[in-house]
Formats: C-alpha cells, sequence, structure tokens
C-alpha cells in the first residue's frame, strides 16, 4: 500500500468510559460513532463504508442507518480494528468507497446487549484446549510466560515493572480507570490470578467503545481535525489455540505484521516517537519490543525496568495506561489506535511532545492475531 | 443440582480416531506418508505439505513440560484451584494442552522441561483425556 494516501479524520472513544449500566453494546457503537462523525464534522449519511468486529456490520448499519457500499466485518479479537483500518485504507484508495467508519463497542464489564463467548464442544479449542481448565483470558494468555522467561532471563520483577510503568502513565489520563501509584511490590503482592501472572498484571473489564472515520489523504485537508496519515500497516493471523503457537518465545503473528508495517513505512525503529503495544497482559509489551525488531527479546524486559517506556522516557509506551490502567472493553485495540491518533494530533493527556510517528500494534485472542498501523502527522 | 463438570470434548469425524486412541490406552499422532512431518491438532491432511496421504501412529507418550499456568481464579467447571494448565512437548514434536497429575501444582515441582509421560482418565464412558505425570526413573 503506499504511504499517507490516507488519513483519519475523525476519533473518538464513547462519552463516559468504565462501567455504563446505562447503555447496550450496540448503543456504546452508536454512542462512539456519533462522537467521531461529530468530531469529523460529518453527517451520517456521508459515510460510505463501514467495518466492526464481533457485532456484525449488517446490526451497526441498521442501528445508525447507514448504507455502505463497502463493508469489512473482520473480527479476528482486539486487533480486529487494525485490521480494518488496513484494508479500509485499501477499499479507499481502490475506490470502492470514500469515507469510512470503523466502530468498536463492548458492554464487557455491564454484560448488556453482550452475547457470552464460548467455546464449542466438537471445535479443536472445545476438545483439545477446553477439558484442561481453561477458563478465559487469563487462564491461557499467560501460559508462555514461564517458558519466554526462561528462554531470556525475564524477571518477576521486569513483568511487574510493565503494570508499574503503565500506571504512572495512567496517572496522567483524566479518564484512565486506574490511576493511583503502584510499585513492585504492590505488584508481586496483588492477588494470584494464574500463576506466575497477578492482579495487576491482568488488564482491566470495562464497557465502552470508540470509532475512527477515514477518508483520502487529497480530502482530509478539508475537515476539521489535524488529519493523521496512515503510512504503513500490517497484519497476519497465527492460531486460535494458545497451546498450538509455533513457539512460546516469539508470536509468529506479531513477527509477520510487525516488520511488514515497518517496510511499508519505510522507516527505522529509531523514527518512532511513541508506541503502543496492546497489553491485555504484562507479558504483551515484551513480545512486541523484540517481535518488532526494537531490541532482542531478552533486553525487553530489562528496557522496561530500567524505565524506558515511562514518561520522560526514551520510548513512550502505551501512553493512555494501557489495557491494564486505562480500560480495557474486551477488545482493546480500538483505544490503542484512538491513543496514537491524539498523539498525532497533539492533544494527547500525556502528549509526547513533538511526536511525529506513533506505531500501534495489536493482538487479538491469546496470539491468535496481529496488526499493526503506523501513523504520521507529517504528509 | 448437579455439579459442573469439566468440559467435555465433542469428536468429529476428523478427530475420531485421537477420542477412540486415548479410551484404548494410546496416545494417536499423524506422520505425513509424503514428507514425514507429524502433527497435530488431527486432520486428514498434511498442514505442511498438504498431502491427503496421512497415517495415524501411537506415539511413545513421552514428553516434557513446555509451559504452564497455575490458575488460581477464575477456575474453570469442574476444576478445584489452585491447578495447572500446561502444554507437554511430545517426543515426537508437536505439542498440546494437558494437566500434570501426580505431584503438587506448584512453581517447585513443576520445573520447565522435565519429563513427563501420558496416562490416561476416563472422563465418562466414551471420553478418556490425555493427562501427564512425571516420568517414573
Amino acid at each position: 500500500m503506499r504511504r499517507n494516501q490516507v488519513a483519519v479524520v475523525g476519533a473518538a472513544e464513547t462519552t463516559e468510559l468504565g462501567i455504563i449500566p446505562t447503555m447496550s453494546q450496540i448503543q456504546l457503537h452508536a454512542d462512539a460513532a456519533l462522537n467521531a462523525i461529530a468530531d469529523a464534522g460529518l453527517k451520517l449519511s456521508d459515510i460510505d463504508g463501514f467495518a466492526t468486529a464481533v457485532e456484525t456490520p449488517q446490526q451497526i448499519c441498521h442501528y445508525l442507518g447507514i448504507t455502505p457500499t463497502w463493508v469489512d466485518g473482520t473480527s479476528v479479537g482486539g486487533c480486529s480494528f487494525m485490521l480494518h483500518v488496513r484494508h479500509a485504507a485499501a477499499a479507499i484508495e481502490a475506490g470502492l468507497c470514500k469515507t469510512v467508519l470503523i466502530t468498536h463497542a463492548e458492554s464487557g464489564k455491564s454484560m448488556i446487549g453482550k452475547q457470552p463467548r464460548s467455546i464449542a464442544p466438537d471445535s479443536l479449542q472445545g476438545q483439545f484446549e477446553a477439558p484442561f481448565g481453561v477458563y478465559g483470558p487469563p487462564s491461557m494468555f499467560p501460559i508462555p510466560v514461564l517458558r519466554y522467561m526462561k528462554t531470556y532471563g525475564i524477571t518477576h520483577e521486569q513483568l511487574a515493572m510493565v503494570a508499574v510503568v503503565q500506571r504512572e502513565w495512567a496517572a496522567k489520563n483524566p479518564r484512565a480507570m486506574m490511576k493511583d501509584p503502584i510499585t513492585v511490590d504492590d505488584v508481586l503482592n496483588s492477588r494470584m490470578i494464574a500463576y506466575p501472572f497477578r492482579l495487576l498484571q491482568c488488564c482491566l473489564v470495562t464497557d465502552g467503545g470508540g470509532a475512527l472515520i477515514l477518508t483520502s489523504a487529497d480530502r482530509a485537508k478539508d475537515f476539521p481535525q489535524k488529519p493523521v496519515y496512515i503510512l504503513g500497516t500490517g497484519e497476519s493471523v497465527e492460531t486460535p489455540m494458545v497451546s498450538q503457537m509455533e513457539t512460546f518465545n516469539s508470536s509468529r503473528a506479531f513477527k509477520v505484521a510487525g516488520p511488514l508495517a515497518f517496510k511499508e513505512a519505510g522507516i527505522s525503529h529509531a523514527d518512532v516517537d511513541h508506541l503502543m503495544i496492546y497489553d491485555a497482559f504484562a507479558h504483551l509489551p515484551l513480545f512486541g519490543l523484540g517481535d518488532l525488531g526494537f531490541m532482542p527479546h531478552a533486553e525487553t524486559g530489562p528496557f522496561i525496568a530500567a524505565g524506558h517506556t515511562r514518561p520522560g522516557g526514551k520510548l513512550p509506551l502505551n501512553t493512555n495506561g494501557g489495557g491494564l490502567s486505562y480500560m480495557h472493553s474486551g477488545m482493546y485495540g480500538m483505544y490503542a489506535l484512538q491513543e496514537s491518533v491524539r498523539q498525532m494530533r497533539g492533544i494527547a493527556p500525556a502528549q509526547v511532545p513533538g511526536a511525529k510517528i506513533s506505531v500501534c500494534h495489536g493482538v487479538g485472542g491469546m496470539f491468535a492475531a496481529s496488526g499493526t498501523i503506523i501513523f504520521t502527522n507529517e504528509r | 443440582m448437579a455439579e459442573a463438570k469439566r468440559a467435555r470434548p465433542k469428536p468429529t469425524p476428523e478427530t475420531q480416531h485421537f477420542w477412540d486412541g486415548t479410551k484404548a490406552g494410546e496416545l494417536r499422532l499423524q506422520r505425513c506418508d509424503a514428507c514425514a512431518h507429524v502433527y497435530f491438532p488431527p486432520r486428514p491432511f498434511c498442514p505442511s505439505c498438504a498431502s491427503r496421504k496421512v497415517s495415524v501412529f501411537k506415539a511413545s507418550g513421552k514428553g516434557t513440560l513446555y509451559s504452564y499456568v497455575i490458575n488460581h481464579r477464575p477456575a474453570a467447571p469442574g476444576f478445584t484451584p489452585p491447578y495447572a494448565i500446561a502444554v507437554v512437548a511430545l517426543e515426537e514434536g508437536p505439542r498440546l494442552m494437558s494437566n500434570i497429575t501426580g505431584c503438587p501444582q506448584t512453581p517447585e515441582a513443576l520445573e520447565l522441561d522435565m519429563a513427563l509421560e501420558v496416562t490416561f482418565e476416563a472422563l465418562d464412558e466414551q471420553i478418556t483425556l490425555p493427562l501427564f505425570r512425571p516420568a517414573k526413573g
């Protein structure tokens, strides 16, 4: 895909984030969509392309009253929205549509109008994982961690620092769920969830949503907000079964999607001013730093422990506080994208001064899928 | 009210041989007749070279502990926490998820790369699960 041909011209989260007992899941989609439409200075009738995940495009298009000529229902977990951005950029470039709305919302905490996730007993997961006591992401996503720690010499303290540093960022974000400072000891003494991970190393469970609006870069200059251009993109999938990953020392989906985006963007790691790595659990930023090629995996734990990703550090990472402290409705990728867009617009609560390039990397399922979007505010 | 039970696998035509195997006390894998690739989970073609000529064989049942979590909460129905959810690297190459029996469910007792051997636990008359225990000797 060519660089900087498509831009984000509208971006917004739901009016409230956190616990929202007053809205069903589709209304959260609509709330985010209406906020993004207003942000872009558009009408719903201007939207001719639509993408969403979990909920179907027909469900949300009907609810909003949109008649699209291009739809994408790619639903590969929390990074689905990175894939939507990539697909939307290609569709706009190909002339299939002009103005794309991407929505995410999840009543993850209040569970209003949300179908519970279930594993069919005759699926491969139902036959070869569920009988062994996996029960939700906390029992599955950390399964690779002990192997990763042994291979690279990563310590429990380093993995605790991920949560500590992200709480520092969250403290600068008024909309973050958890803002009180925490220490490594706090993390290592928090309630055990699934050894080696404790409560403060697991993502929050909240309600909320977000929406993005994309159009061609040529049109973008006529919109009220500063355009944020799509510089590079990548995507891949590996397996829905964490037990069947090629290795626990790396994510194959990360290693495909990340470098693809860097190559397309034509940038080096030293060019990156701001970084988001979807942190459903504390090991994700380490896998991301390693698999995206920022540094060898063995250096990721020491790098975070040394404070290089904290406020004022040389590689600002997860500046909204991440899934660990900002919010996590179940599919956090949309919120990572929102923070990258805020940083590129220069309006983030914890703004990285002068940031020009933001890398936003998402995971879907338990390393099942991945999407990477590289944004810039310079064309 | 009946006690909540462990999730019960429901075999499909492609996986029936595996579950017939565990019921007969065998851990069955598949090998490609064309490229010799050994793979899991079951399917009637080779995921490496796409050949449909594949054979089912009895695995040694020996493996090592690749990684695990010790799940505390929330516990799955039919499980008493804390319990380990492990991934076992089989001698023949594939890995599979299982539980480790016959040893404490603690980080001290569960050492990565420790030798394991398969053991079978009947869930009901139709389904037997492959579990693993520390290898003897």
